[in-house]
């Protein structure tokens, strides 16, 4: 059996930032492995540490940068990973899930995975959409926000529970092949161990371009357009405090007594 | 032209978030000049069609297949009404659901996607605003499509109001059963501690900046000042640190404590959508720009490991 899993190196934006045209200046971020993606990778891991022959490859959209994180995802368990990258995808502008999903469903069409398993959104962008967008252009089966997994090879079904609102999880069958997209608290991701980074190195993390794939530039050509970046307005008119701790403490504590609290 | 809202329900019961659609639909429809038109797929149609059929709304479309949501049905029946409506927008929520099937029909059809929109306005082409970087920046994107869909952040826009005169009419779809590869067994609703934070005047609410499990006590401490309960954000359930029952959120509570204090808790728009109807809202973050404090009424921007223990004494 074949696991893809999709990953991707997010950008978070410090606390004092500055903007820079339609990005964060540079200088105010930092890259890491997007959370919801370590919890599909674990459970990529643990399908293949349960089971035999199972492979398991990490698939990234992302720039020569990006392998660090690919790295970790490699010393945590995958066996192998591929990272997609050239100009045209670098000139593409807005990667939206359509577009992403393009390219991932060419790397899926190269490996034909029995399973995919994607997070269910990523923190900077956060549409939340690409997994299933993929499913619907391979033709598999899918299921989103996937909090619980029991997968029964032989029959070729996996039993997931999906995280509605309100404290609700909704019990679904789905058919293999498929697309589930991994919501955090499915498992507990692991930390890399210090052989699975030295082991890390010798895997294969192969560089794929649009026209490895079989895509043009065109095919990453997206009808969405971002035209704006700004901070939002807040909308807040909050009385804050300052001072020491122990001032603002104080104070916070006098404004809370007079709501009653705490007498 | 037209837009097309597709309502939401669950175990009986529409979802809020359906006629907060609505209101998108007539605002987008003035823009052009068009018609606004529903749709509701499975269980009591005709009962959710009557809830529909508020002010501004032209036609109702009810598609009696199947009782709950079933993704592949959805994204058939859907597709198939947005051929025949044709609207310049099709309308969904970023609800699980919405995610669970929006994509698939967008894809289907071939229409440009945004999703999780919290603003939208159409002038030849559709212009969306949603939020980047956990809210912390806001970008606007331009549809250069004559024919579009989006998913809208619920709680963003008011629920349609009054009765309208809309026509209601059943649509027949075509079901291929054989594309119906998921099953929707049954529901479960999660659990695991002995204390429901609905009903608390006070809660004590922690979030990841938190840091490591041990560190906890200096909030089991303050909330024990205050005769307060301890609820968290959702790392810390995810962490196994508290009983998923503790956990906030929209996949967790919706609480409207007296007062919530929420400590070091970005204000995630998941986490807010539990707690913005609480009265009066406390956050204790060291980051100025967490989105928390757009809803708070009362802030301290400092190290919550200076102020909460500082706070406790306070009450002690
Ligand atoms: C489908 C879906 C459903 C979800 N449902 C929920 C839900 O029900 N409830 C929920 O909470 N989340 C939910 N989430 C997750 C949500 O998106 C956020 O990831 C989560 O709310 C973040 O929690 P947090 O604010 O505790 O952590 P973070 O966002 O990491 O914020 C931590 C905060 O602590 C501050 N901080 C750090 N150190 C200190 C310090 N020493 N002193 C003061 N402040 C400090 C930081 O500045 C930061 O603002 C859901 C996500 C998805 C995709």
């Amino acid at each position: 059996m074949k696991i893809l899993v999709t990953v991707k190196e997010v950008a978070a934006v410090d606390d004092e930032f500055e903007l820079d045209g339609l990005a964060v200046d540079d200088r105010y971020v930092t890259y890491d492995l997007n959370e919801w993606d370590e919890y599909a990778v674990e459970t990529a891991v643990q399908i293949r540490e349960a089971g035999d022959d199972v492979e398991v490859v990490a698939v990234t959209i992302g720039d020569a940068d990006a392998e660090e994180t690919v790295r970790q995802v490699l010393a945590k368990g995958a066996d192998r990973a591929i990272r997609v990258w050239d100009d045209a995808l670098a000139e593409a502008g807005l990667l939206d899930p359509a577009t992403k999903a393009r390219v991932l469903a060419a790397v899926a069409d190269d490996e034909d995975p029995d399973l995919v398993l994607t997070g269910v959104q990523s923190a900077d962008d956060g549409f939340g959409a690409t997994g299933v967008t993929l499913a619907e252009r391979i033709g598999f089966e899918w299921a989103a926000v996937v909090c619980s997994l029991d997968l029964d090879r032989e029959a070729g079904v996996a039993h997931v529970h999906r995280e509605l609102e309100g404290g609700v999880e909704e019990l679904t069958d789905v058919e293999l092949p498929a697309v589930l997209t991994i919501q955090t608290g499915i498992n507990e991701p692991r930390y890399a161990s210090l052989r699975g980074i030295r082991q890390a190195q010798s895997k294969e993390l192969a560089e794929r371009s649009l026209s490895d794939l079989g895509l043009a530039a065109e095919d990453v050509a997206s009808p969405l357009e971002q035209t704006d970046l700004y901070e939002p307005e807040t909308g807040g008119d909050a009385t804050v405090f300052e001072g020491s701790a122990e001032a603002t403490a104080a104070e916070l504590a006098s404004a809370l007594r007079e709501k009653g609290v705490g007498q | 032209m037209t837009v097309l809202a597709v309502a939401e329900h669950r175990r009986g019961e529409l979802r809020e978030v359906s006629l907060e659609l609505l209101t998108v639909a007539r605002q987008l429809a003035d823009d052009i000049e068009g018609e606004v038109h529903a749709a509701v797929v499975g269980g009591p149609v005709k009962a959710y069609a009557e809830r529909l059929n508020r002010e501004g709304v032209d036609t109702v479309h009810t598609i009696a297949e199947g009782e709950e949501f079933n993704h592949d049905v959805y994204t058939q029946a859907v597709a198939q009404l947005t051929e025949a409506v044709d609207p310049a927008v099709l309308v969904m929520p970023n609800s699980v659901n919405g995610l669970d099937y929006a994509p698939a029909v967008a894809g289907r059809l071939d229409r440009p996607l945004v999703t999780d929109v919290v603003d939208l306005s159409y002038d030849d082409e559709l212009t969306a605003t949603r939020e980047l970087y956990g809210s912390k920046v806001e970008t606007t994107i331009d549809v250069h499509a004559d024919r579009a869909a989006v998913t809208v952040r619920p709680a963003e826009w008011p629920a349609a109001e009054g009765t309208g005169d809309a026509t209601v009419e059943a649509f027949e779809v075509d079901i291929d059963d054989a594309a119906v590869r998921s099953t929707v067994t049954g529901f479960e609703e999660v659990g695991g501690g002995d204390v429901d934070i609905t009903d608390a005047d006070v809660l004590v609410s922690v979030g990841r900046g938190i840091g490591e499990e041990e560190n906890l006590d200096i909030v089991y401490d303050l909330a024990e000042a205050l005769g307060a309960t301890v609820s968290a954000s959702r790392p810390l359930i995810d962490n196994g640190w508290l009983p998923k029952d503790r956990q906030v959120g929209q996949s967790g509570k919706v609480v409207t404590p007296d007062v919530y204090i929420a400590i070091g808790i970005s204000g995630a728009v998941q986490h807010v959508a539990g707690m913005k109807g609480s009265d009066i809202i406390v956050a204790i973050n060291d980051d100025p720009n967490a989105p928390i404090f757009d809803i708070a009424d009362y802030g301290i921007v400092d190290d919550l490991f200076e102020v909460v223990p500082a706070l406790t004494e306070q009450f002690e």
